[in-house]
């Protein structure tokens, strides 16, 4: 039996390895040419725990992750416990001769005898899955000396030497098991995660300031950047809390830094006054919230879209904003690039929304076309207009945004209600008039909202509605859905501002309309219920912290229709 | 040359008598006599009677949050490290409210000024303790006395080894001139704590209190640091003014100016690339 796709999980203790296993294997994948979606589960531990890193790999793109095993890679007794149900018929179970599996058949490799040492444990296990889906060997060589090269020649040359055994030893093994991968789209794909995805578009737009604070799943985006961010100049800090990370951002905005804040939702509470105050001072700031569990701590590595209502309301008082809500890397890529466009021309800030599950999932992506990439807005800096006004009135809204220190005019950015030259002022007509002007930017910012994506027929009998990263579990449901009623999807990479006139016609058109979110209350569909009216009565929400499958769609459906 | 009318006359909202005023001429004294014009001084404040105190200098300003301006004047001084940064507040801004960023921003050593208008009051909201209020001071919010101990910045300062304290007194403009000269010459991250009373809140910290208790310690060696814990303990009947600590140490590394900075776009292909 051929399969169109395979997934693999390799599961574990943190600390056994299994992340380095997961992403060699992940990477000789793409290079191979094949697509990848890498859903990763963890605990909020360095050690122990159990952890699972699952590659699906095919030659079609890959919607979302699923629950279905075909390769279960066992390093731990639990791994194998926890999963064993489910792996699918004629699926594969390997592991140590030592682990205990019961009565289930397993490809039991002797890890001793293929390598002295247990550091090589890993290799071995990489060759092993490497060869049972028919990757070429060839392809590990490469990021063996890649990866290990710098620990010198001769640790490379170990390397290769467990994977040519592992690859014997596994070649000369009847285990039954014959899922291959479907071609794929060629090599010289990037292998990036959805916080990649993020860093590469803010690079991509100039960013060359980030303020954060450490905060799980948010913090690798600022990582990617640091990692990579020296030829754009960027300066980083990791500040003392997230209030100083929102607020030193605002600060290098003003003098002319292209800024990213980053952090998750309780990160975020702590930075409401200062979104306030990018608000009123009418600061450019791109604010990435990277959604886990809450209330409070919650669940540190685990995935949920319950911070929708926060990041639509945070801050005190009444100004602009947009909220983006991406469901790929692509998408983060595309749409951080964006939102520093529209931070930069409407002074306002603009928020990336996205999840646990986005964060760490890698895909294989195009690399991006740079040249194609429309070029971002920039503030003034030389001035010639007369006596210059930070806060001028204008048709727009929007007021000429000098950098201070490049010119003769002065630039005075202030917190308190202030007229056009930035005087405190308790006067009701000023505050009017500058409390409308701000809000006149809306407008601009409604100009440019990404309508909602739209995948299946006309009218169907059942719409799902979905935000952000939920979008592939919604489509691959679609696909796999076997019943007699026709269903299409409804996308929103935009959630806010909301055009009625780009979606309305899909939801009224539709014979059932069903809202797919990770929360418990429907944010979403709450929201556009108070923009629109529209009620959505159906739904299919998950929230114990796990990502969005298509199983998990398909058996909402089921219920419903 | 500059002058000090380039700094500009504003009409203010602070009560005649207040110890803001002098802070404010000894400030522009500073600025004009290094030769520093307006469009190069950026100062970022945060709430409080102290913080409005850009509103009348003509110079940039960011006026931010309660509490958080040294965090803005931080990012300013990263953006733009060719800007002479100023960050002006109170005590209650900076060591209440922004305590923790007092800290870092002493850890951090990023090459700016704070100045700190110290008059041991919350002014703003007319009369509660502030951070620096003695213990057992008696006011409408703590009728009791005030049950805490004050925070002593400048030990503080001193303790974490910040490049450069000092201690001036709104009523000796021209020593605060030369002070605030002194630190901003300073390369790194400096403090002026600056006692001032406020005229209307503050009945028991006044003109007369400072002046009876504040001198000028003869042979204080500013760069031996024991000696400088040590002046920095005396707070009651004799409060030393002047530089009670300075060093040279390691400053927070910088690039140019933010603003002007494009990438290259071969580079971002070769990031992209290694993603391959």
């Amino acid at each position: 039996m051929s399969r169109k796709d395979i997934n693999i999980v390799i599961g574990g203790a943190a600390g056994q390895g299994l992340v380095t296993i997961g992403q060699l294997l992940a990477k000789a994948v793409v290079r191979a040419g094949h697509h990848l979606l890498v859903t990763q589960r963890y605990m909020s531990q360095v050690r122990g725990g159990h952890n699972t890193y699952a590659i699906r790999m095919g030659g079609d793109y890959l919607s979302g992750g699923t629950e279905s095993i075909d390769i279960l890679a066992a390093l731990n007794t639990e791994t194998f416990s926890r999963h064993v149900g489910d792996v699918r018929d004629g699926g594969l179970i390997v592991a140590g001769t030592d682990l205990e599996t019961g009565e289930r058949d397993a490809l039991r490799i002797p890890f001793e005898e293929l390598a002295s040492k247990p550091l090589f444990h890993n290799t071995v296990m990489l060759g092993v899955l490497g060869r049972t889906i028919g990757l070429d060997r060839g392809i590990f060589e490469d990021l063996l000396g890649q990866t290990f090269g710098r620990k010198g020649g001769e640790v490379v040359e170990a390397n290769v030497d467990v994977l040519r055994k592992a690859y014997e030893w596994a070649s000369g093994r009847d285990h039954g098991y014959s899922g291959r991968i479907g071609p794929g789209s060629g090599p010289g794909r990037m292998m990036i995660n959805g916080n990649e995805g993020i860093a590469l578009g803010a690079m991509a737009a100039g960013c060359n300031f980030v303020s954060y604070y450490p905060m799980t799943p948010s913090s690798s985006v600022a990582m990617a950047l640091i990692a990579k961010g020296a030829p754009l100049g960027l300066q980083y800090e990791q500040t003392e809390d997230e209030l100083a990370a929102m607020n030193m951002a605002i600060g290098a905005s003003y003098a002319g830094a292209r800024t990213l804040v980053t952090t998750s939702g309780g990160g975020f509470a702590l930075m409401g006054e200062a979104v306030s105050l990018a608000g009123v001072s009418e600061t450019p700031i791109v604010c990435v919230v990277v959604q886990r569990p809450g209330p409070a701590t919650g669940m540190a590595t685990r995935t949920e879209q319950a911070d929708l209502d926060l990041v639509l309301h945070a801050g005190h008082g009444e100004f602009p904003r947009a909220v983006f809500t991406p469901a790929t890397p692509e998408d983060c890529f595309y749409l951080t690039h964006r939102a520093f466009d529209l931070a930069e021309t409407f002074q306002t800030p603009i928020f990336v929304l996205s999840e646990q599950y986005l964060a760490d999932s890698y895909r294989d992506v195009e690399p991006f076309d740079l040249d194609g990439l429309p070029k971002t807005s920039r503030p003034l800096l030389e001035w010639d207009g007369g006596e210059y006004k930070r806060y001028a009135v204008t048709d727009d809204g929007v007021s000429p945004r000098l950098v201070p220190g490049f010119s003769e005019a002065l630039v005075r950015a202030d917190s308190h209600e202030h007229d056009e030259s930035s005087r405190i002022t308790e006067d009701k007509t000023v505050r009017v008039t500058q409390n409308s002007k701000r809000l006149r930017k809306e407008s601009g910012l409604f100009e440019e909202v990404i309508g909602p994506d739209y995948y299946g027929e006309e009218n169907a009998d059942a719409l799902l509605v979905c935000w952000g990263p939920t979008l592939g579990a919604c489509l691959e449901a679609v696909e796999r859905y076997e019943g007699d009623e026709s269903l299409a999807v409804l996308h929103f990479k935009q959630v806010y501002p909301l055009r009625e006139e780009q979606f309305m016609e899909f939801l009224e058109g539709a014979g059932k309309v069903v809202a797919v979110e990770g929360n418990a209350t429907a944010q979403f569909a709450r929201l556009i219920a108070s923009e629109t009216g529209f009620v959505i009565p159906d739904r299919i929400l998950r929230f114990d912290g796990r990502a969005m499958t298509w199983e998990y769609v398909l058996k909402g459906l089921t219920d419903i229709l | 040359m500059v002058s000090i009318e380039e700094y500009g006359d504003f009409e203010t909202s602070w009560c005649p008598g207040c110890g803001n005023f002098p802070i404010l001429k000894s400030l522009k004294q500073a600025l004009a006599e290094q030769g520093i014009a307006p469009r190069d001084v950026i100062v970022s404040s945060g709430i409080g009677q102290a913080a409005k105190l850009p509103h009348y200098l003509r110079c940039n300003m960011f006026n931010g949050l309660h509490g958080r301006a040294l965090p803005v004047a931080q990012g300013i001084k990263m953006a733009n490290p060719e800007a002479a940064v100023l960050c002006v507040s109170g005590d209650g801004c900076t060591y209440g409210e922004g305590g923790n960023h007092f800290l870092a921003a002493i850890r951090r050593n990023l090459d700016l000024t704070l100045l700190v208008h110290d008059n041991q009051i919350y002014g703003l909201t007319k009369g509660q303790a502030s951070p620096t209020s003695a213990r057992g001071h008696v006011t409408k919010a703590q009728p009791e006395g005030n049950r805490s101990d004050a925070f002593n910045p400048v030990s503080v300062a001193v303790a974490m080894k910040a490049g450069f304290v000092a201690r001036a007194f709104s009523g000796e403009p021209e020593h605060l001139a030369e002070v605030i000269k002194e630190a901003m010459n300073h390369k790194g991250f400096s403090l002026v704590d600056i006692l001032q009373p406020c005229v209307s809140f503050n009945k028991v910290n006044t003109y007369g209190w400072y002046s009876q208790r504040v001198y000028f310690p003869e042979g204080h060696d500013p760069s031996d640091w024991g000696a400088a814990m040590a002046l920095s303990e005396e707070f009651g009947d004799r409060i030393p003014l002047g530089i009670i600590y300075r060093a040279d140490k390691p400053v927070f590394g910088l690039g140019g100016r933010l603003a002007e900075h494009e990438y290259d776009r071969n580079d971002l292909k070769a990031v992209l690339q290694s993603y391959t």
